[in-house]
């Protein structure tokens, strides 16, 4: 190969070399930092908070014998599992699917008012869904208005607080993605199904779905990782508790970094959170390769 | 068997592994440069910088007003001297946090901050404070402070790395309106854990819609938990958290089983608030903005700078607690030596062990700790004075009608451990008192849960078996 084509070649990445340092300096390093840190004794304030040693895989041979971990792991799960897989997902693909048959303005409404979660920033979600969830919050004072019982939501049902708060603030991004993503499937096919017979939830399964496959795996990746990553939402709601009744990784990551000041210990759950995001990850793109074939 | 699945799905030419090599050692060449131009900062000798860190809330201005009066004066005094002052809005967990990664680095480690006692040891240990023993011994005004407030600020080595502010005392705070209703006689004196019980109960037989007598509980209040509540009940049985002599902390006691049982009577009764109510954080603010003050709660255990909510200017000002609240100490199990209980903790100043002009930090730390200064920072927070010139000021006196009280349950007071491994174990202290108000666990199991939790946390040999 000629040298100079070569060169040229690779002046043509220049213009991404801002962007590649950025990542690695803000998103690389402190990933690689979190890993390094998990295998050492780092702490907040005593003995090794300076000069920390090296410990191998103590914290990880810790987290195993740590009752608080697979507890963790599981409303890990059942958090991105029913928030954003099942809730966020559905839900998104749902709305998105009746606002291109409703009406211009009631479309406009719907769209808005789902938005509006969205458009706000993580902290004052968080602090409407507490003023919401609460002992003296809204839906406590709405079910008195209507004469029923509430219930201390946040203290007999966190994780259902939880869930439903982060479906409620995290939706608008699937309807976004979802409506782009209908709009593009051609009419003429499913009206060709139409006319062969098809019955509506068939034209869904066979034609629609398919058709949006590329569109439902991205989304899938982008708000398993998000979800997988909430914390201001749960920490401000239920701060993890009643008992750690709503202590998802990001949560026990956090306590045991800086309430315990074990940064070690803290990093090695974060690595873990870390992999399981990379297990999601390469899941979906197993799903858009397939998609290609 | 699957292949391990590829991320990137573009194919790797020789000429775009170049590009890569390309791509990292520009990479190299940037870092370098940054790393660089991040050490390349040197203070300027003539135009010296101080920078000041400490915490500041709605509930609490008393040190920023403080720090402020101090920069003035010192500043005016100090040609070419600037005072940075870096205020931190945040409780006192997230303040800690907030601090310690401060200090993590040279960097950004402040020359002069508000430290609290419990984590002098373990930032000692850090290598964080410096050791003030030379500078003290020059300092005429350390000679007005009393012995047990120096011991505050003394490190594992005996040396002396942070100067206190002031100190505190806990005890019961009770509204007469309420116990009279209930027939109870005022000044109110309960002398064993029975008559806590006795009087809570009569209290709600007077009006079900009351909570009579709160004790903190859970995670949520985080050393309020065990400061404001549980260590009164250990402290006042035959047990204790650590001994002392032995440096070991004490598990399996009869006193940690009877301490968490109490809590459990309270809530299970219904004598304190719903445990709903216990498990969030901001359950404090109700206690001193609207349960003590509108009659709704009969007394609650808590510090000895309560007034400061309550004074002119506090967060929940109410000029009628000097006639409606009364305060007693908390008594012991069953009425046994001394008599009371109290747990005092308190903040002080300290100097950064990177300061990189110590001797105009410590010179900073006195004119903020100064007769004047300490004087007017004590009232304003509604703490004990730790100088005896200050605790003798009329001023001081008659700060509040409780200065006297609470003052002189510095008689039955205890410290807690603050060695580096306490955060766990107040932790998992906070942890126990959870489980059993919220009906998982029983004193018995909650205490064997500590038990083991202790063990693993800080190892079998630092741990004395009751």
């Amino acid at each position: 190969m000629p040298a100079r084509k070569s060169v040229r070649r690779q002046l043509r990445l220049l213009p991404v070399v801002p962007s590649v340092l950025l990542i690695l300096l803000f998103l690389a390093a402190p990933v690689l930092w979190s890993f390094h840190a998990s295998f050492t004794n780092a702490a907040l304030s005593g003995r090794n908070a300076r000069s920390p040693a090296w410990t191998g895989l103590e914290n990880y041979t810790r987290l195993l014998s740590d009752a608080a971990f697979p507890a963790s792991v599981v409303l890990t799960m059942v958090f991105v599992v029913a928030s954003a897989i099942v809730g966020q997902n559905l839900l998104g693909l749902l709305i998105a699917g009746l606002m291109t048959r409703a009406r211009k303005t009631v479309s406009a409404v719907v769209g808005t008012a789902v938005v509006a979660a969205w458009v706000l920033p993580e902290i004052v979600a968080a602090f409407a869904a507490y003023a919401y969830f609460s002992r003296d919050g809204t839906l406590n004072q709405l079910l008195g208005g209507a004469g029923l019982a509430g219930a201390d939501w946040l203290y007999a049902f966190p994780m259902v607080a939880v869930v439903l708060a982060n479906i409620w603030r995290g939706t608008a991004f699937s309807m976004l993605v979802y409506r782009a993503a209908l709009a593009d499937v051609p009419r003429d096919i499913s009206e060709a199904a139409l006319m062969d017979g098809a019955a509506g939830w068939q034209r869904l399964v066979f034609i629609t779905l398919p058709l949006i496959r590329s569109s439902i795996a991205t989304n899938l990746m982008l708000v398993t990782l998000q979800t997988l990553a909430v914390f201001t939402l749960i920490w401000v709601m239920t701060a993890g508790g009643p008992s750690n009744a709503s202590t998802t990784l990001p949560v026990l990551a956090y306590q045991e970094a800086f309430k315990f000041g074990d940064i070690g210990y803290g990093t090695a759950i974060a690595s873990v959170l870390i992999v399981l995001g990379l297990v999601f990850g390469i899941g979906y793109v197993r799903l858009l390769k397939g998609d290609r074939r | 068997m699957h292949r391990p699945a590829k991320i990137d799905p573009a194919k790797k030419s020789p000429a775009k592994v170049g590009a890569a090599k390309l791509v990292v050692a520009l990479l190299s060449a940037a870092a370098l440069l940054a790393t660089a131009a991040c050490s390349a900062q040197q203070p300027a000798a003539e135009n010296r910088t101080l920078k000041i860190v400490y915490q500041k809330t709605d509930s609490f201005s008393a040190l920023d007003t403080l720090f402020k009066d101090a920069k003035k004066d010192f500043e005016a005094a100090n040609q070419g001297t600037t005072v940075e002052l870096q205020p931190i809005e945040a409780n006192d967990d997230d303040y800690g946090t907030k601090l310690a990664l401060a200090l993590r680095s040279a960097e950004t480690a402040p020359d002069v901050f508000y430290e609290d006692t419990f984590k002098v040891r373990s930032d000692v240990d850090a290598g964080y404070l410096l050791k003030l023993d030379s500078y003290l011994e020059k300092w005429d005004d350390w000679k007005t402070f009393n012995e047990a407030a120096k011991a505050a600020g003394t490190g594992d080595d005996g040396g002396i790395y942070a100067v206190p502010l002031g100190t505190d005392t806990r005890a019961i705070w009770y509204n007469k309106k309420v116990l009279q209703k209930a027939g109870i006689a005022v000044p109110w004196q309960p002398r064993s854990w029975d008559d806590i019980l006795d009087a809570a109960r009569k209290m709600k037989a007077a009006d079900p819609e009351l909570v009579p007598f709160n004790m903190y509980a859970g995670k949520a209040t985080g050393e309020g938990t065990v400061m404001q509540s549980f260590y009164e009940l250990l402290y006042g049985t035959d047990a204790e958290l650590y001994d002392q002599q032995e440096k070991k902390w004490v598990v399996g006691s009869q006193g940690f089983t009877d301490s968490l049982a109490f809590l459990k009577t309270l809530y299970d009764e219904k004598l304190a608030v719903a445990p709903a109510e216990a498990l969030d954080a901001n359950v404090w603010k109700k206690v001193f903005g609207e349960w003590l003050p509108q009659g709704k709660m009969g007394a609650t255990v808590e510090g000895s700078y309560t007034p400061s909510f309550w004074q002119k200017g506090g967060s929940y000002e109410w000029a009628g607690y000097t006639e409606d609240m009364g305060v007693a100490r908390f008594p012991t199990q069953r009425g046994q030596e001394p008599g009371g209980v109290s747990m005092s903790g308190g903040w002080t100043l300290a100097v950064g062990a990177d300061s990189k002009n110590p001797d105009l930090a410590f010179k900073f730390l006195t004119e903020a700790m100064n007769k004047k200064n300490s004087l007017s920072f004590t009232v304003a927070s509604s703490q004990i004075a730790v100088r005896t010139d200050v605790a003798s000021e009329p001023d001081y006196l008659a700060a509040n009608p409780f200065v006297k009280d609470v003052s002189e349950l510095v008689s039955v007071t205890h410290y807690r451990p603050a060695t580096a491994d306490y955060p766990r174990i107040s932790a998992a202290v906070q942890v126990a008192t959870e489980a059993v108000i919220t009906g998982t666990l029983s004193p018995q199991a909650a205490a064997e849960q500590y038990d083991k939790t202790v063990r693993d946390q800080v190892g079998e040999a630092k741990v004395l078996q009751k």
